[in-house]
């Protein structure tokens, strides 16, 4: 890993491939009754797949907008990329470089890190409340990029300027500041480092309507600029279709569909995107094409049956094949995918 | 042609007393809503929506005074009722969703016996056959298995199943008068429609007037028949749905409106709304607290407020409306 620059060789910025994280659940025998049963030989332990088999890429200044419903796995697979966590199976690889072999443990210290930066979802509460504006934006470059003193002092008040945080504020704590302005420092923060990706955990979930404007503007802004791609994870699909080039969506642990954002939201393929586009809410229902409302609740992640579709049971379509038969990504168009036997 | 409404607020007050001074929360805010009707309170946080619902409720917080005003519902005042009839009312006559369902639910009581509570408190249950009306409950906000689920407790719930129960709870005893508050922030949007349609449904079957307090303009427009926006604690505007989006009249409904992400717009036709919210502790605030924000501000936005009508059922407090 030494031998590799980052600049910028070809290929897309962010490769996942055949990703995969499974955590293991509680059995129903205690933790003791195991530890003792060294001559019975244990059943497996069940298995929840958070995230199975994702693959997909980010291109150089591409924004990819990941979507789906909470429990789907959005969140264990931005920790995967983040490197929080460390995968069960699968390759990330960031510009050449493959990640997924180092430890999420010792990655802090390793100098990718850098290169993947993350904004948290509420700025309030990923802030530390102790360490005023100047210092949260500080400790990363401290840490990543050797700077201290005047040199520290002038990226501070530069990274300020870029995220238009008045640099009178900057001596402020958390607590001192409105949302927008936390959101601000988030970003400050995320970007000090220079990062090739950035990821984006509902940014402007907190944030009033009026504000939420000027930060994904402002986002919109930063990405022209620093040339950075951004995985921006939501649930709000008016403010994806906004941002994004393309869209991702994950259906419990499974990418369902991706393609252009404009394609998809215009004419989805996946029962589960129709079911999402459908539920956003609209000034002028009229206008809305078909209602499609989920009925049920969406199956266990607890080794799920590797031949049923993981959204049979809720899909208005369901035939039996889709409980005989897992659909695979395949083509469906020039740039798009879909995991569906009808689509 | 209308009837007596459901609920009629009139020049409702409220001020909180803190250790920095008197926060004049809300200010002759009056509006009305019908029987079978629901009426959406929207704006950004700070506005007054939920204190709003809370004083009409009668469970403002400790530090919150009603100063002046009434909340005519079914032939008496809310607000001059004392606790022992206002709590008579709560849960028969008037119900309320809260926002965290997690949070509002108790997470020591199987969901099942927390709506019996309800029938029995409220409701003319006895002990015994409360739990199986529970059930019925169940059945009807469409839990799937409810007699295995009214033995859960909230914790083994999803978000979505959780407010459900709310709702349970909340229509258990066929109120005159529902208050939903941000029943489905924090929930997916897919959950989001299926419980928006769930409470409209319930609601029209009872001929419930609905007060729906959201700070998503596209969700009141979609479900609700009449928005009223709320800035810093002024009504600005009340006006039916679809006429708001159409023809918005206050210059802050229409900002609300131009920062609102929808299908047609793009990032670069969105703007902001400048400013924030006046400072409500001060004793001079303006006569009209968008003024400072304002771009259409004339020399008469000092005078009091006027209530002009522009439409049937359409009210605008603005010297200079759109």
């Amino acid at each position: 890993m030494t031998g590799e620059t980052p600049a910028s060789p070809p290929g897309p910025l962010l490769d996942i491939a055949e990703l995969a994280k499974r955590f293991t659940v509680g059995s129903k025998q205690g933790l003791l009754a195991r530890a003792t049963s060294f001559r019975k030989p244990v059943a497996p332990l069940p298995q929840l797949h958070a995230v199975d088999e994702v693959s997909f890429t980010i291109g150089r200044g591409e924004t990819v907008g990941l979507v789906g419903e909470s429990g789907c796995g959005k969140s264990t697979l931005v920790r995967l990329i983040n490197r929080l966590l460390d995968p069960t199976s699968g390759s990330i690889r960031l510009g050449g470089a493959e990640l997924a072999d180092f430890k999420a443990r010792d990655f802090a210290a390793n100098p990718h890190r850098a290169r993947i930066q993350m904004v948290f979802q509420d700025a309030g509460d990923s802030l530390n409340p102790r360490y005023t504006a100047a210092d949260a934006i500080a400790d990363p470059v401290r840490r990543l990029k050797k700077m201290s003193g005047a040199q520290l002092k002038a990226r501070i008040a530069e990274l300020a300027d870029m995220t238009g945080l008045p640099r009178e504020l900057l001596q402020r704590f958390p607590h001192q500041l409105s949302g927008g302005q936390k959101a601000r420092v988030g970003i400050a923060r995320a970007i000090a480092v220079e990062p090739e990706l950035l990821i984006l955990d509902e940014p402007t979930a907190a944030l009033d309507v009026s504000v939420q404007v000027v930060i994904l503007q402002l986002l919109q802004q930063l990405k022209r600029e620093l040339g950075m791609s951004y995985l921006f994870v939501s649930h709000d699909l008016n403010v994806v279709r906004l941002l994004c080039d393309r869209v991702l969506v994950m259906y419990l642990g499974k990418v369902v569909e991706q393609g252009p954002a404009a394609e998809v939201f215009a004419d989805p393929k996946h029962p589960y995107t129709k079911a999402l586009i459908s539920a956003i809410p609209q000034a002028e229902p009229e206008q809305r094409v078909g209602r499609l409302r989920l009925g049920g609740e969406p199956r266990s992640p607890i080794d799920p049956d590797p031949t049923v579709c993981r959204f049979y049971g809720r899909c208005p379509k369901g035939t039996p094949r889709c409980a005989e038969e897992m659909p695979l990504l395949r083509p469906a168009g020039p740039a798009r995918q879909v995991a569906c036997h009808f689509a | 042609m209308s009837a007596v409404p459901a609920l009629a607020v009139e020049d409702l007050s409220v001020e909180f007393r803190t250790r920095s001074g008197v926060v004049k929360v809300l200010e002759h805010v009056g509006f009305s809503v019908d029987k079978g009707e629901t009426v959406a309170l929207v704006g950004e946080s700070g506005s007054g929506k939920s204190v709003t619902a809370f004083a009409v409720m009668g469970i403002l917080d400790a530090a919150g005074k009603v100063t002046s005003g009434r909340a005519m519902f079914g032939g008496a005042d809310l607000l001059a009722l004392n606790e022992h009839d206002l709590a008579e009312q709560r849960g028969r006559e008037l119900s309320m969703i809260f926002q965290n369902p997690r949070t509002a639910l108790n997470p020591i009581r199987r969901v099942g016996r927390q709506i019996a509570d309800v029938l029995v408190r409220h409701g003319g249950a006895t002990r015994n056959d409360a739990p199986r009306a529970a059930i019925e409950m169940l059945k009807k906000v469409r839990i799937p298995d409810p007699e295995r689920r009214a033995e859960a407790y909230p914790f083994e719930l999803s978000g979505g199943m959780c407010q459900r129960i709310m709702i349970a709870i909340a229509l258990a005893c066929r109120p005159a008068l529902l208050i939903a508050d941000e029943p489905t922030t924090g929930l997916d949007v897919t959950t989001q429609a299926v419980i928006m349609d769930l409470i409209g449904e319930l609601a029209g079957e009872a001929g419930m007037a609905t007060i729906f307090i959201t700070h998503d303009l596209a969700l009141a427009a979609e479900y609700c028949d009449r928005i009223v926006v709320m800035h810093a604690g002024h009504i600005v505007e009340a006006a039916p749905a679809r006429e708001l989006f159409a023809h918005p009249r206050h210059p802050y409904s229409a900002k609300l409106l131009a920062a609102t992400p929808g299908e047609t717009v793009s990032l670069a036709d969105m703007a902001s709304i400048p400013g924030g919210l006046p400072d409500l502790r001060r004793t001079d605030l303006p006569a009209c607290r968008y003024s400072g924000r304002c771009e259409r501000r004339l020399d008469e936005c000092t005078q009091p407020l006027p209530q002009r009508t522009m439409g049937e059922r359409h009210v605008v407090a603005c010297w200079n409306p759109l």
